[in-house]
Parts: structure tokens; sequence; C-alpha cells
């Protein structure tokens, strides 16, 4: 069965810089996932319409050039009104440690900076999704 | 509100999750295909191939576009290939569409071919019957023009569009039998490139052959008018949004051939027909597989052919003599 394995990697705002997107769509790929790469420039609306189009599983943000609270918290926002429940959300790229937990609060599952090795994303994708399927989403209620 | 309940009253969620589990065969999915169904039959189906660089996807986001603005609601299924050593698969049809999904009359869903070995993967007529079904317009099926997948969607699609560019060379020369062959409308996109007219004239000469196949197709068709379809040729550039207008006029007016030909009919019989063989093909070996799998049988049965003590004819055949002796 290939229930839980649909990955959204989005670039929101004016962020130019895809380089480290793409290798993490790439490397979830080789894992076995089936990654649905929305290129650069997405709004929250639109990554939301994408989130719900494909039914992913998890929302990979990349966000190089700072705004992540907003962009954040505009996904949570879009995503909440599609009726598709709370889709998890990791962020990815350049965030100052000090902004780690009000993204947290807003519901952030993981954060990875630039260090951070295809390998940990890979595991802790791997890890959260099996102990959180989608199919027992709660979507019911939204 | 239950799954079915919201895919009625037209919630986008709710056809996204239903396609999900169709498409991993699951009996929820299933069940609710078949709670739908009869709502299709509707939708206008278009499918587009073409190799990649032939500038499918600018086509794609124009053409659902033009669609939109003359009052259709439009869904997108874009299939990709499954990585046959990985599992996974880059679904990257989206990008630069995003503009598109501004509006609610606009759906997209990206699909891998998930090991089918045409390219297309099984669940996907049951995804376009869905769309049907859900209430959209049109449904535009991309497929790239690779394997036989090509071959395959024009047997899902009402009308099939192929794709070519300039600049390939030896494309039309090179391209394998059933890619041309299949198509109703053909496009040479990036017709500003030198070449373009070229290719076109190229097309016209293979053409030639086609055409007089399918007259003599229509003649031996008692069913339907002796009339055929002459597939036109636009020449377009999709990045300036030139020629599609033209495009969209012409998938039109196929439509209309087919409607007024009887081809239509015909048609909708030969996708009854073709995905009934294929599921029961597909239901039947799964079976026998799995049973086998259990048993030991087939374990058994691949050391024998490794050992040549039996050929693989002989081993299939007695797997299936417990169900067909």
């Amino acid at each position: 069965m290939h229930l839980g394995k649909r990955i959204l990697v989005a670039k929101p705002g004016l962020d130019g810089h895809d380089r480290g997107a793409l290798f993490v769509a790439r490397a979830l790929v080789e894992a076995g996932y089936e990654v649905i790469y929305t290129g650069l420039h997405q709004t929250a609306e639109q990554i939301a319409a994408a989130a719900v189009h494909e039914d992913v599983d998890m929302i990979a943000l990349s966000i190089m050039s700072g705004g992540e609270i907003s962009i954040v918290e505009r996904v949570v926002a879009a995503t909440k009104e599609t009726g598709a429940g709370a889709i998890p959300i990791i962020v990815g790229g350049v965030i100052p440690k000090q902004q780690r937990p009000a993204l947290q609060d807003l519901g952030v599952q993981r954060i990875f900076g630039p260090g951070a090795t295809s390998l940990e994303i890979i595991d802790f994708v791997r890890s959260y999704l099996s102990a959180h399927p989608s199919a027992e989403r709660d979507w019911q209620s939204s | 509100m239950n799954l079915l309940d919201r895919f009625k009253s037209a919630d986008q969620w709710a056809l996204s999750r239903a396609i999900t589990l169709v498409e991993a065969g699951d009996p929820e999915g299933q069940a609710l295909l078949r709670e739908v169904y009869a709502r299709g039959g509707r939708a206008r189906i278009y499918g587009i191939t073409g190799m990649p660089g032939a500038g499918k996807s600018t086509l794609l986001r124009n053409l659902a576009s033009v669609f939109r603005r003359r009052g259709d609601s439009v869904a997108i299924v874009a299939c990709d290939p499954t990585s046959s050593f990985t599992g996974g698969a880059l679904l990257g049809d989206r990008v630069r569409m995003g503009a598109l999904f501004d509006d609610k009359g606009v759906f997209m869903r990206s699909l891998a071919s998930r090991g089918h070995l045409g390219g297309l993967s099984l669940a996907a007529a049951s995804v376009i019957t869905l769309l049907d079904a859900f209430g959209f317009n049109v449904v535009l099926v991309e497929t790239v023009g690779i394997g036989q997948s090509e071959v395959e969607i024009s047997e899902f699609a009402h009308t099939t569009l192929v794709v070519l560019s300039p600049g390939f060379g030896d494309e039309i020369q090179a391209s394998k039998a059933g890619v041309l062959e299949i198509a109703d409308v053909y496009v040479v996109n990036k017709a500003d490139l030198d070449g373009a007219d070229a290719a076109v004239k190229e097309l016209q000469e293979r053409l030639q052959f086609l055409g007089a196949n399918r007259a003599r197709d229509a003649a031996a068709d008692t069913e339907s008018s002796h009339v055929s379809w002459l597939p036109p040729i636009v020449k377009a550039i999709a990045t300036r949004g030139v020629g599609v207008e033209e495009i969209a006029d012409r998938l039109v007016a196929h439509g209309y051939f087919l409607a007024t030909s009887g081809r239509l009919k015909r048609q909708s019989r030969n996708r009854a027909e073709r995905q009934l063989r294929d599921l029961v093909s597909v239901l039947v070996a799964r079976k026998i597989i799995a049973r086998a799998e259990m048993n030991g049988d087939l374990e058994q049965m691949i050391e024998a052919i490794e050992a040549r003590e039996t050929d693989p004819y002989s081993a299939a055949r007695y797997l299936l003599s417990c169900w067909f002796p």
C-alpha cells in the first residue's frame, strides 16, 4: 500500500534559493516518497491548495530568506480553511534559534537548519509518519 | 459528514482523499467509486502527451486558463514515472502553475506510475472517473511521451493531443509506431524556432499514410457514419499564449465530431471493456500469486525454474491448476 508516502516540498514567499529544497526533494524521492515540488514564490493559499489537491501526508517548507513566522502562520491558517485537518509541517532553511519556539507553538513538528543531513530528515519523516498516519488524521470535525 | 457526503457536496478535500484511497486500492475508495460512478460521463477528457521539453506544462497551463475563461471547471491529472529502484517519484508538474490555483475552479493531481508497466498507473482511469463524477467539465490528462503511456491515455481520453517541438531533429522520424497515430490534434510548439515549418511539413507527409489508413477504417466501420477526422496541425508558442485558443477550438471541434459521427458511443464502449479486462487480469493474478506465496508454491516454482527443472510456462500453469483444473 502506498498510503502515507506523499510529501509536499514548497518554497513560500520571495525567497529565490531553491537548491536546498531540491536537494531535500531528491533525497526523499530516493527514500521512496512521492514528492510534489511546487517551485518558487508560492503564496500560503497556493501551498494549501497543493496540500489539499495532492492529499499530502506532510508539508516541508523551505525558508532561506526570513519571514518564517508570518509564512508559517499563513500556511497553517490556509490549510485549516481547506477542511483537510492539521497537516504536519516541517521547516528547513535558515531559521534563527530565537524563532524556533514560536514556530513550534504554531505547530511546526521539526525544524532543520542548514547543517541537517538528508539522513536526519528522512529518518524524522519516516518515524513521524509511521507514528501519525494521515489515514488517522482528524478531518471530520474541521 | 463522512467522506461520501463531503464528496457529493463538492468538497475538494473529500475528492482528494477519495483519489488517494482509490489509487491505493483501498476498499473504502472502491465503495465510494461505486456510489458516485453514475454521476460521471459528462466531462470532456483530453489527453496531452509529447516528449519532455516540448512545452507541455506551459501549454497545459494556458489551455486550462482558456477553458476557465470559457466557463469550464478544469481538473488536471499529471502522470510521472515512479523509480523502479526506489519506489519514489518526483512530481514536479505543478511548478510554474501556481497562479492557476488561485482560482478554485482548477484542481490538479499528480500521479506516480507506481510500477505500472505502461507508464500510466492502473488507477489513473478511476481517478479520471472520480474527477468526472465530482463535476469537472474538462479533465486534462498529461503524460510523458516515453514508454507506452501515451498510447494508453488515448484509450481513456475523448481527444488526444500530441505536442512536438522543432529542434528535436529526427523526433518525428524516430517516433515509434503509436505515438503519432494516436493524435487527434497535433501541436508544433515553440513555433518561433527554426525548423518549425519543416516539422509541420514532415508531420503532414507522415500523416498522408495515416490518412489513408483512417479512411479505410472509416469505410469498414458499419456502425458510424463514413466520415473520418483529419487531425489538424496547430502551430503554437505556448510561452506567449499564441495558438492556444485555436487548440482549444480544435479540441471542442473533435468533441462535436465524436458526437455526430457515432464514435463517442464506440469509444465509451471500448473504454468500459478495456477497464474491465485490465481489472479482471490484475485481480485474478493477484489472487493466484497471493495464494502461491502463502503456501510456498511460488518459491518452489521459482527455484525449479532456476534449476531448469521446469520452464516458466509449465510453472505458471501449475500455479493456475488449483484454480482452473
